[in-house]
């Protein structure tokens, strides 16, 4: 049996039956990480010896008698956005690169009392700002189906991994697309929740009214699985919501009678890869024969979307990145002559080109006389964009569409061009405006050998139903457990 | 609307940012031409229509004002870049 290629479903099962020890499969996928993560990058920090001994500690405990779920003993990364007490945090960033957190992120702290094995922290774009893990201030992750590709972003190292069998899944974050865009990219599940569904303490704040975290997979009830532990509501993010947790595994049936899937003919976008297009309709017809009913929508201001996203997440980050002024922690620029000339040398030298770009922009967009043109604009076309969500809902349970208009693209392809590298969320970025659960999964190989994605949007905290269609199309595309040639 | 490089100047003076002539030079030209391109959003007409700033329709929650243990004021300082005994230090805030 090869341990790394497990699914959280399955080893949950082996460790609970005593089949398999956690610290067998940790020291596997140690092992693996040592051996090929050199190249594709997809780990910032891997935790050797604490994550072996959280696995001897889920193994006495197990062996005890105290078994605490389908996550003990089971190893998982973390995208490197979330705080860990006393492990780098560094968010992709030179400004956090020698930063250690006092404290745990509330995703983090519910993993570890779960009994997760955390192996380590993913490679990001720098302050998950990017769509290709290019922008990361520890170097690229590499696309595990094609080396010379990106892997998506900003949880490219999250989704590269769990491609690669690097750890049983990951959690990454997704504010435009990032994790729904790197899991299509690199053919593995990557789930957004509905935003408030999910506690945002102690996760590095991008642009707060769209940062949700979210689990990256090989299978859809593995994402449901880890979906079970991180969410709820907690005291500590007031916008995150007390809403009763369902068990989201009780939702993956396979027979899709009774429900209403919209298929939205904006998101069938010009100049999308052929291979993307026809992938989406050979699944819409499997839903099909699974018993759901197909119905044409309209979103009409879906391209209206991603102009939105680009006034309203960098005015929330330029606000958000303030803090990193070299003061309290993180990177301090040396020789400055008095206080405003350290902040400027500090923040000139700690934060990476693109971020610098999103804090421009949003000081642009905030800053006097541009406020109501750009900010208050943002927000009321915000209005119209969930109002067309709204609207769809009436008619139908789920949303079904691409995930990418393309797959994973040359490392350094788009690097020159801001405004081409944007449109790489042109797809998943609406479900964020409206604050909708997504799902992205496997649909497909494209003729050159990438994997290809669809995604699936229900209505808010309807979480149970996303994951039904799913998991239904999962069970009977073919297209589930493709593994990359590493 | 056109950026000017005298407006990347005066916004990176709002955001403490700093910047050589080159780099000032392309994010004139590359944010001119993702404001150009934002610049869409205005043929949409909103008038009357309300901005969302948040997608939930939820109050801020209250609780009771009442002190917690949390991190201690060492582990509070122990990323501090300068620090001189329970307190963070800063260069000088006015020039001689």
């Amino acid at each position: 049996m090869e341990l790394p290629f497990l699914t959280i479903k399955k080893a949950g099962e082996l460790i609970k039956g005593k089949e398999i020890s956690p610290v067998e499969i940790t020291k596997a996928l140690l092992k693996r990480i040592e051996e090929i993560d050199g190249d594709l990058n997809t780990y910032i920090t891997v935790l050797g010896d604490s994550a072996l001994e959280s696995a001897e500690r889920a193994e006495k405990e197990i062996a005890k008698g105290g078994y605490k779920g389908p996550l003990h003993g089971v190893p998982i990364a973390l995208k490197d956005i979330f705080i860990m007490k006393d492990v780098p945090a560094t968010c992709g960033s030179k400004m956090l690169e020698n930063f250690i957190p006092p404290y745990s992120a509330t995703v983090t702290q519910k993993l570890v009392d779960a009994g997760a094995v955390i192996l380590g922290k993913n490679n990001m774009d720098e302050f998950a700002m990017g769509s290709s893990t290019e922008t990361s201030y520890f170097g690229p992750t590499k696309n595990p189906w094609d080396t010379d590709r990106v892997p998506g972003g900003s949880s490219g190292g999250s989704a590269a991994a769990t491609a690669a069998s690097l750890c049983l899944g990951s959690v990454g974050t997704d504010t435009g697309g990032s994790i729904r865009q790197p899991a299509s990219l690199c053919g593995v599940v990557g789930m957004k929740p509905t935003y408030g569904r999910v506690s945002r303490f102690g996760m590095i704040a991008f642009a707060s009214s769209l940062d949700q975290a979210g689990p990256l997979t090989k299978t859809v009830e593995d994402s449901a699985i880890l979906l079970n532990t991180i969410a709820g509501g907690d005291r500590r993010d007031s916008t995150c919501v007390e809403a009763p947790v369902p068990d989201y595994t009780q939702s993956l049936t396979e027979d899709l009678k009774g429900i209403k899937v919209g298929i939205p003919k904006e998101y069938f976008v010009d100049g999308m890869d052929p291979d993307v297009e026809d992938s989406a309709k050979q699944a819409i017809e499997v839903l099909r024969d699974l018993g759901a009913e197909i119905v044409e929508i309209s979103l009409p201001h879906t391209e209206y979307a991603v102009l939105t996203y680009y006034i309203i997440a960098p005015s929330e980050a330029s606000s958000n990145l303030a803090r990193y002024d070299g003061v309290k922690y993180g990177y301090r620029a040396s020789d400055t002559k008095n206080l405003i000339d350290m902040y400027k040398k500090t923040r000139a030298e700690g934060f990476g080109e693109e971020v610098k770009r999103r804090i421009m922009l949003g000081t642009y967009a905030l800053s006097a006389g541009y406020y109501d043109a750009y900010y208050l604009k943002a927000l009321q076309v915000r209005t119209l964009i969930k109002q067309d969500f709204d609207e769809a809902f009436k008619k139908v349970d789920a949303i079904v569409a691409p995930t990418s208009p393309e797959t994973a693209f040359k490392i350094g392809e788009k690097t020159d061009d801001p405004i081409k590298m944007y449109l790489s969320d042109v797809l998943t970025i609406p479900c964020n405006i409206a604050g909708l659960p997504g799902i992205s999964l496997p649909s497909g190989l494209s003729s050159t050998g990438l994997p290809i994605g669809i995604q699936v949007l229900a209505r808010p905290f309807d979480e149970e139903t996303m994951f039904r269609v799913a998991h239904a199309y999962e069970k009977n595309s073919g297209w589930s457990g493709k593994r990359p040639p590493v | 609307m056109k950026i000017s490089k005298d407006d990347v100047i005066h916004v990176a003076e709002l955001a403490r940012l700093e910047f050589g002539e080159d780099e000032i030079q392309k994010f004139t030209d590359q944010l001119g031409n993702i404001l150009e391109y934002i610049e869409k959003l205005s043929e949409l007409d909103t008038e009357g229509v309300e901005p969302t700033s948040h997608v939930l329709d939820i109050s801020t929650p209250l609780r009771e004002d009442r002190v917690e243990e949390w991190i201690t004021p060492e582990e509070a300082l122990q990323n501090a870049p300068e620090r001189e005994d329970d307190f963070f230090t800063v260069p000088k805030v006015i020039d001689d």
